[in-house]
């Protein structure tokens, strides 16, 4: 018992079994999803079973002056997991049990470690969904989606993570643990402080329990898949469709790169020299509302002169999705690089930002295809390159630089859904200002003063303060 | 391949990998560790971390986290950018053997493997000695060491607990004649037999055998042929698995056979796949390798699309569920041919389980060696097969046939286990009593 290490004195917490500190351990902790960003190997990894346990990790990295990495599955797409100053991560592998699906409530109650298609599962024989669907439900926990706001295809009908979240328990950089919202659909006690901790991207507390919304799945649906000559045909469709007074579930948009991509990777049966492409889906509880509100979208997209297939079956909604799902597949096989970027616009300035992704492509000589999510302005301008040409990646980066600039020209911002991690983090004052700067850095000092949870993410330092450097 | 030919290879494979982690949601060994060492991406990075000179090829760790894989390929049906992860786990571990050499107890079963007469005679005298180790367990038709030896074999996987298929005195090749010729034969096949069904299930050999000669198939069945070399090849010999594979090309040649059939879902990969990867360069026996490789089916493939097998009458009164082996499905893609066998069978009732296609944990040696890991992903399986209502667990491969029988008695189960050509030969030999029946009334 007289193991003063790190290692010893964690295990004394979580027990030998659920700390992990050889090497070969840590590399497979040392990145995420992310491309182009820096590698680093954490000191140890923790595994606790329990908030109390997760009290006393927080307690004793802060006694030692040692950062605290939080870490689901490592999904995130903006280096938000990466240990970027070594120290502890600390996995929520082994807090992965759903504790409640109240249907009578319509919530469910999780740990972090669950993962977001388990939670659905649970909710599937009550009749309910969990909406927020990001491309990697099947691995994301729940905690890291909370942390991150994920967003994906229904954000439009359905919204984000953020509109779902009513309640969590949150240990502090103090050791504190705090419980605040619940199951009532109203409630004003004290701060608002799920919004606070939804996108704080674990820089604010360590979130160990999450109470979500949940709704009724909807019973019927309609898919259609429409191609377009023009960009601006597809656009004004998009425009179309919400002035007809039609939210579709899904509004999917590629462009020509992508669409030429795909049907060479996957043989889907899309036009070559289509400009652009539309997968369209419309849901809900009524059956003579889905169609009605899918004859709605077919007058529009012919309106437009758009080529349309409409799925009869869940095997052709199945194909007309493939097309959808391989973008970013098909993109990837092009080089061993994948910068995915996820810049958001107002709605109406869809098709003027894939018109600028593109030329940003050609002036920097760079294979860039774009695709996303149209309905809510929501894109992924994604630049497939080779990470040991220097000079092709240092015109990524500039071709980077510019997408924000554009995005943020249109009345746009940085990151949809992807968060601001270490990816983004040197371009926030473009967007917030330094009065922004100065916000983010207040609630971090007030919250963490010595910079112990998830450093050197979201908030850029005023000065080196971090913990343990 | 050249050194360098192998590294770029390797590296081309790596890069294919986006890190985005898909691979997580359908890995066994991950499912039951929750450490991202455990999983497809991890074992990437540590590849990355070896080649970049951050990690060693003779750090036990490393050795041991780059071995604690099924091969199971159940990543490669889930990767959005298609990495061939078998092929980076085959690589890794041919460097940690050409770097280290095989351990010495590796070395000698592995030789003995590649040698046939020492293999076989080796076979035999456990079978006749197995009474001294094992004891019988009646339920089962199964054995299960005696306490003595389960003490001493507790750490190999061998506790009192485990139930094991008995070897059998007289393998399936000393039973069966070389040629089983057929009247009015519709076709001549090769049978390749593997190591399971030889010395563990001589008799769902013969159930195969039997099923063939109902479809008026003449067989052959090699008697030079040897192991397909998987289970070398998966530990990095891939000397071994280069030698073997060259032996049984040469068995095959002179059958005269149109195909070769397997009933394993790894035998059938090696044919399929494997022999052509290993003998790529090969002058002489590459274009053998695609030769075979095209003209090989498992035997269920060979009954439902090549031959259109006659349905059988004989009602076998059981409730089934299937197990998919993941070298049949994931490799051979072999997964609707077996189940419709299984509803052609009169009065067999199918209940499908949750994740059929889910890794039983077998991964050949990987259940002696990780016996942890792979008692949890075998307790899910289990579970599953046993929520179906099934009487009966059917599967394609005998590798998990041995892990089911064990893994049903071990977590509390009383499903038998059978191969679904066992299953489909009883079928037919119910249909011949019922007729011999009927003939004798009239």
């Amino acid at each position: 018992m007289s193991d003063t290490s790190l290692a010893g004195r964690l295990a004394a917490i979580v027990g030998a079994g659920h700390v992990l500190t050889h090497k070969v351990d840590l590399v497979a902790y040392s990145y995420d999803a992310t491309a182009d960003v820096p590698r680093q190997i954490p000191d140890a990894v923790v595994m606790p079973a329990n908030t109390d346990e997760i009290c006393k990790i927080v307690n004793l990295a802060r006694a030692r002056g040692i950062p605290i990495y939080p870490r689901g599955a490592g999904t995130n797409l903006s280096g938000g997991a990466i240990p970027l100053h070594r120290g502890i991560v600390l996995s929520f592998q082994r807090m992965n049990r759903i504790l409640e699906v109240d249907a009578e409530n319509l919530t469910a109650t999780v740990q972090p470690g669950v993962v977001i298609q388990e939670l659905n599962n649970a909710a599937a024989p009550h009749g309910l969904i969990y909406p927020p669907d990001p491309g990697t439900v099947n691995t994301a926990t729940m905690g890291g989606s909370v942390a991150e706001n994920s967003g994906g295809l229904r954000g439009l009908k359905y919204g984000v993570t953020k509109h779902y979240v009513m309640g969590m328990e949150v240990v502090l950089a103090n050791g504190d643990k705090v419980r605040f919202g619940g199951k009532t659909v109203k409630n004003v006690t004290a701060y608002d402080f799920s919004s606070l901790f939804v996108g704080s991207e674990g820089t604010l507390g360590i979130i160990t329990k999450i109470t979500v919304k949940l709704i009724p799945a909807p019973k019927f649906r309609r898919t259609m898949l429409a191609t377009y000559q023009t960009i601006e045909d597809a656009g004004n469709t998009v425009a179309g469709i919400i002035r007809a007074q039609v939210i579709p579930a899904t509004l999917e948009i590629l462009d020509r790169k992508t669409i030429e991509t795909v049907e060479a990777y996957a043989h889907v049966g899309l036009p070559t020299g289509a400009e652009a492409l539309l997968l369209i889906e419309v849901d809900g509880m009524a059956e003579a509302v889905v169609l009605a509100e899918a004859e709605a979208v077919i007058k529009t997209v012919a309106e437009n002169r758009g080529v349309l297939r409409l799925a009869k079956s869940d095997a052709e909604r199945d194909q007309l999705w493939a097309a959808r799902r391989a973008a970013l597949p098909a993109l990837a096989s092009l080089n061993n690089t994948v910068v995915l970027e996820d810049a958001t616009v107002p709605r109406s300035r869809i098709t003027e930002m894939l018109v600028a992704c593109a030329a940003i492509g050609r002036k920097y000589n760079l294979v860039l295809g774009t695709f996303g999510h149209a309905g809510d302005g929501n894109l992924h301008p994604t630049i497939l390159a080779d990470k040991n040409d220097a000079d092709e990646m240092s015109r990524v980066h500039q071709a980077v630089e510019e997408i924000f600039e554009t995005a943020l020209r249109f009345g746009g911002t940085l990151s949809g859904e992807h968060g601001i991690g270490i990816a983004k983090m040197k371009f926030l004052g473009s967007e917030i200002g330094e009065s922004g700067l100065n916000l983010m850095r207040s609630i971090k000092d007030a919250l963490d003063p010595t910079h112990l949870l998830n450093p050197g993410k979201l908030v850029p330092d005023r000065e080196a303060v971090h913990a343990g450097i | 391949m050249p050194a360098s030919e192998r590294e770029a290879a390797l590296q081309s494979e790596l890069d294919k990998c986006m890190h985005c982690g898909m691979c997580m949601a359908v890995c066994p060994v991950y499912a039951t560790e929750k450490s991202e060492a455990a999983v497809a991406r991890g074992k990437i990075g540590i590849a990355e971390a070896v080649i970049s000179g951050d990690l060693a090829l003779d750090d036990q760790e490393v050795i041991d986290t780059l071995f604690n894989c099924l091969v199971c390929k159940s990543c490669m049906q889930a990767c959005p950018s298609g990495v061939q992860f078998d092929r980076i786990m085959l690589e890794m571990r041919a460097q940690i053997v050409e770097k280290n050499g095989l351990p010495w107890l590796k070395s000698a079963i592995f030789g003995a493997l590649s040698r046939p007469a020492v293999l076989d005679g080796a076979m035999k005298a456990g079978a006749a000695l197995q009474g001294l180790v094992f004891r019988d367990d009646p339920r089962y038709r199964a054995i299960s060491p005696r306490s003595p030896f389960a003490f001493i074999g507790k750490r190999a996987g061998f506790d009192s607990d485990r139930l094991f298929p008995p070897p059998a005195t007289h393998p399936l090749r000393d039973r069966v004649p070389e040629v089983l010729p057929a009247p009015q034969a519709r076709m001549r096949v090769a049978f390749f037999t593997g190591c399971s069904f030889n010395y563990f299930y001589p008799e769902t050999g013969i159930d195969l055998l039997a099923v063939l000669a109902e479809n008026q198939v003449e067989v052959i069945v090699p008697k030079d042929q040897q192991c397909c070399g998987t289970p070398v090849l998966v530990h990095g010999d891939a000397a071994t698995a280069r030698t073997l594979a060259r032996n049984n090309i040469d068995a095959m040649e002179g059958t005269n056979a149109q195909y070769i059939i397997t009933g394993c879902g790894s035998c059938g990969s090696a044919w399929r796949h494997q022999f052509q990867q290993l003998l790529g360069g090969d002058p002489v026996y590459g274009e053998r390798a695609a030769y075979w490789g095209a003209h090989t089916y498992d035997v269920s493939t060979f009954l439902t699309d090549v031959l259109k097998f006659r349905v059988p009458r004989g009602r076998v009164e059981a409730v089934v569920t299937y197990h998919d082996s993941c070298h049949l499905k994931k490799s051979m893609k072999v997964f609707r041919e077996p189940r419709e066998i299984l509803r052609a069978i009169p009065g067999l009732i199918f209940n499908e389980m949750s994740k059929p296609d889910a890794c039983c944990g077998s991964g050949g040696s990987y259940s002696l060696t990780h016996i942890a890991t792979s008692s949890d992903i075998a307790r899910r399986k289990a579970e599953d097969a046993a929520a179906t209502g099934a009487s009966t667990v059917a599967t394609g491969c005998p590798a998990c046939m041995m892990q089911l029988l064990d893994s049903t008695h071990r977590f509390g189960r009383t499903q038998r286990i059978r191969h679904y050509i066992s299953l489909l030969a009883e079928s037919y030999r119910v249909e011949r009593e019922d007729e011999g029946k009927n003939d004798g009334a009239l």
